[in-house]
């Protein structure tokens, strides 16, 4: 008797599992579908390569996906060097409270809502320093957004390398920096990746905080000090305030879902090359 | 590989020949004194006055029970105890009579003297290779005839190179774990240490890589001082000269007996070795 219901349970386990699974994978089917369907048509070179026309009814998104990978870049330049310093200092450095106090502010500010971040950033980049709506100031609001979130896989990462290579290094006499340039960042190097891609997943997303900080002239930009639309905000202006721009809207979401694929692929295939034995010269 | 094989390779690899055991083939001559040694972790004694004085070129093994404060002991000669928080060491330790913990010694000098061989071999997620150049070059060792020198040497000493000679440049990590535990020791030797410390280098290892592994050992003899923690009783009677047995009393290690190997194996003066050789305690 117990033998069959415990029999029954199983089942019902195995059940519940495929069937959320199964869920799951539909819900991101039925929406990739969505835009594959419906943005398709509106693909084409011309698309690309184009200035918008009619409020972007019309026309292409090149300005729109020129702003969006300068604003990256910004962001990106600001995260890696900054971010990957505060993992190191958290994971091999940081004890006592300092380190704590560090921590806690991370956590907090990963929990921040973007909007907040959007006018945290209009009232310090566009205002207080002056920046105005650019590509700068949303860049680097981006960078506030991401660095929490990459500060803590990174530093997951490098916490997680084993204490085998630790005191492998130091016995055989590496200094603190050779054991972390050539032991503990390759060993990190997948944890970080995947760090980065979270982090550009997340700007890439990102609407509320752009329209406050790079705004939303969907001009070609001319330098890092013009205001850029970025595609989540030509996304969201197409779909929100511009009666017959869901054709473009939907071209555009499959432009950034394929950006974000090719961003991911490369990012991988980047830190496969940094990881991948490195042959002597 | 088979032992067979393996012996064959050591008669043209190693650089020196095998020393065979029982001849007397080393100096008593001391190479690393301990006066009075106590470790502490966060204020918690684990062991407590250790005195004994380890002879030049010989093959020392440390025995007795886990918790007995062996490998603590082993990592304060290399001083790898300062990378554990809240540790402390006192007493005195001089190797080649300088005292280890002077304000003025360089860590990173006293390491590369010292070698350290680990449990759990760790070679790091580079190729062959860049495992033992890295650590070359950061201890300034420039010029590529130097590096292909010193590399070819070591792998040759621990009878590596003609397993791995085509495939230098292949990641360490796909070697087999016996491979790995030789080319950590390779590693080590690189870097033309005087001393080895060997924590348990074969209890990660199978049986038969495990042999291969214990040969390298007891080549070393003469060329090398090492000291050796094993759990392995057969095994420090057959690589060491010398053995040393710690002990737990009042819950910290202290080191109860130290001697020749034979000397201590086949005729303990303490009631608590002859207890633990015989297996019946520990």
């Amino acid at each position: 008797m117990r033998k069959q219901t415990k029999k029954f349970g199983d089942i019902l386990l195995t059940m519940v599992v495929w069937l959320a699974t199964a869920l799951v994978v539909g819900v991101f089917l039925w929406l990739l579908g969505d835009v594959v369907v419906h943005g398709l048509g509106k693909l084409s070179s011309d698309f690309l390569l184009d200035a918008p026309q009619n409020a972007g009814r019309d026309g292409g998104i090149a300005p729109i996906l020129v702003s969006t990978l300068l604003i990256l870049m910004v962001a990106l330049t600001v995260t890696i060097p900054l971010g990957l310093a505060t993992a190191v200092y958290l994971s091999e450095y940081a004890t006592g409270s300092l380190a704590r106090i560090l921590r806690m502010s991370l956590n907090v500010l990963a929990g921040v809502p973007s909007i907040v971040f959007g006018l945290f950033g209009n009232a310090l980049f566009c205002i207080a320093l002056g920046m105005g709506f650019s590509i700068w100031s949303g860049g680097l609001t981006l960078a506030c957004m991401m660095l929490p979130l990459f500060i803590v896989t990174a530093e997951a990462g490098l916490s997680a390398v084993t204490v085998e290579w630790r005191s492998g290094a130091a016995a055989l006499g590496l200094s603190r920096a050779a054991a972390l340039w050539h032991v503990l960042l390759p060993a990190a190097a997948p944890a970080i990746t995947a760090g980065l891609m979270l982090s550009i997943g997340r700007a890439l997303a990102e609407t509320a905080a752009l329209i406050f900080t790079s705004g939303y002239v969907d001009r070609m930009p001319e330098s890092l000090s013009d205001s850029g639309r970025a595609l989540s905000v030509h996304i969201y202006d197409l779909s929100m305030n511009v009666s017959g721009g869901d054709a473009a809207a939907y071209g555009s979401a499959l432009v950034l879902i394929v950006l974000l694929l090719v961003i991911n692929n490369a990012a991988v295939s980047l830190s496969e090359r940094f990881l991948r034995v490195r042959k002597t010269p | 590989m088979n032992t067979e094989d393996h012996r064959l390779h050591n008669a043209c690899a190693y650089t020196l020949g095998n020393v065979e055991q029982g001849e007397p083939c080393c100096v008593p001559v001391p190479h690393i004194q301990v006066q009075d040694l106590a470790v502490s972790y966060h204020g918690k004694t684990v062991l407590q006055g250790v005195s004994l004085d380890i002879n030049k070129g010989c093959i020392t093994a440390l025995i007795g029970p886990s918790g007995c404060g062996k490998t603590s002991f082993l990592s304060s000669l290399n001083r790898l105890t300062d990378l554990i928080p809240g540790s402390r060491v006192q007493g005195s330790i001089r190797i080649d009579g300088e005292e280890v913990s002077a304000p003025r010694l360089d860590v990173m000098t006293l390491r590369r003297k010292v070698g350290m061989i680990f449990q759990k071999p760790n070679p790091f997620p580079l190729s062959i290779r860049r495992n033992l150049e890295m650590p070359l070059r950061e201890h300034g060792v420039q010029a590529r005839s130097e590096l292909d020198g010193r590399v070819e040497r070591a792998l040759c000493d621990v009878g590596l190179w003609e397993e791995v000679k085509d495939r230098l440049d292949s990641s360490a990590l796909a070697l087999s774990g016996g491979q790995q535990q030789r080319l950590c020791i390779a590693r080590a030797l690189a870097l033309e240490p005087s001393i080895l410390l060997m924590d348990e280098p074969c209890s990660a290892l199978d049986p038969i890589a495990s042999v291969v592994v214990e040969d390298l050992i007891r080549s070393l003899c003469n060329r090398y001082t090492v000291v050796i923690v094993t759990h392995n009783l057969a095994q420090a009677r057959r690589v060491a000269n010398y053995a040393a047995f710690f002990w737990m009393t009042e819950r910290v290690g202290r080191l109860i007996e130290f001697g020749r190997c034979q000397a201590l194996f086949d005729n303990p003066s303490h009631e608590l070795t002859a207890a633990y050789i015989a297996g019946t305690s520990g």
